[in-house]
């Protein structure tokens, strides 16, 4: 049976059902991928080129960032 | 004439900077920074929209990263260690990109720079390798360590951002100017074209705004009177102005050869 991974994502709350969750699987979930963005997870930044391996455990905290018109 | 602004062993052939918020859209964005002939442009940081912006333009498309030296900014960050985070994520986000714009606030009402913040901001960034564009108040004491700490450029306000005051103190501008060994650029409180051209007269190596553009009835006209205002001033400042003659004309027609 599957597990849910309750994961918090630029300060919401949000459940996966899944057995084994990395950072590239989550990009492709949230229909980010292809987008220009950073991402951290419990203050370390994952680099892109480590999404697949990075696995998300339950309870990690995400922040996904990108560049917005500012001064 | 080559007088190339040079930052962070790189040089650029415009004097002006410009920031990409506040626009109508991304649309008049580009347009104005056509316009202004900017080639660094300043970006913050967000957190995505997840869920509801597949598809939809970003700013990245109309002004992409290969045409611009963008300049992520840490707008919004309070303390030294949000900075830090910021602007290591800004450099996850443009693949390496080191040269960054270093702004920690100190009141949500003035927008003024928390100096001490700053400071420990600026160590740990320059440490890590950033190339530091620091905002910062027009003190000349902290102008000066904050190009000992290693930042590349020191940007003091002219008046407080977003309030288009233009430039209240040129006496503390010019004695950063004239102490300083790395770029000094104007950031904040410009609000029109005399004002920029005012802060190149100085001495200052550039300006940086944002609103004075974005803000005007026509941003565009704007941007392009900026450009224009920011070569003058810097053409003014390297020409070197006459000296001020107090109460004391000089014709400039010959007083020799009048009739009668």
């Amino acid at each position: 049976m599957q597990h849910t991974i309750q994961l918090t994502i630029n300060g919401k709350p949000r459940s996966f059902d899944a057995d084994s969750f990395n950072v590239a699987k989550l990009v492709a979930m949230l229909d980010l991928e292809g987008k220009r963005l950073a991402i951290e997870c419990n203050g370390e930044i994952v680099p892109r080129s480590q999404f697949v391996q990075t696995q998300l455990a339950d309870g990690d905290k995400l922040e996904i960032v990108g560049a917005v018109g500012g001064g | 004439m080559s007088d190339l602004l040079k930052i962070a062993n790189k040089t650029y052939h415009s004097r002006l900077l410009v920031g990409t918020g506040k626009y109508q859209d991304f649309a008049q964005t580009r347009a104005a920074i056509d316009a202004s002939g900017a080639e660094i442009i300043t970006v913050a940081i967000r957190r995505t929209n997840i869920g509801q912006t597949a598809g939809e333009p970003s700013l990245l498309d109309f002004l992409p990263p290969e045409e611009f030296t963008y300049l992520p900014n840490t707008a919004g960050c309070y303390s030294a260690d949000d900075a830090v985070r910021t602007l290591r994520l800004a450099r996850e986000l443009l693949d390496g990109h080191q040269l960054v714009k270093l702004e920690v606030l100190g009141d949500p009402n003035t927008l003024y720079p928390n100096m001490i913040e700053t400071i420990a901001a600026a160590k740990v960034l320059v440490k890590d390798g950033f190339d530091v564009m620091v905002y910062c108040s027009d003190d000349p004491i902290i102008a000066k360590q904050l190009e000992d700490i290693g930042c590349c450029a020191v940007m003091p306000l002219a008046s407080l951002i977003g309030s288009g005051m233009g430039i209240l103190n040129p006496w503390n501008l010019q004695i950063i100017i004239a102490n300083a060994n790395i770029p000094v650029l104007v950031d904040a409180g410009v609000g029109t074209a005399s004002d920029a051209a005012i802060a190149m007269e100085l001495g200052c190596q550039g300006v940086l705004m944002n609103t004075a553009i974005a803000a005007a009835r026509d941003p565009v006209l704007m941007a392009s009177a900026m450009k224009k205002a920011v070569e003058a001033g810097r053409e003014a400042y390297l020409a070197g102005r006459m000296p001020k003659k107090l109460y004391t004309a000089s014709p400039s027609s010959p007083t020799a050869g009048l009739i009668a």
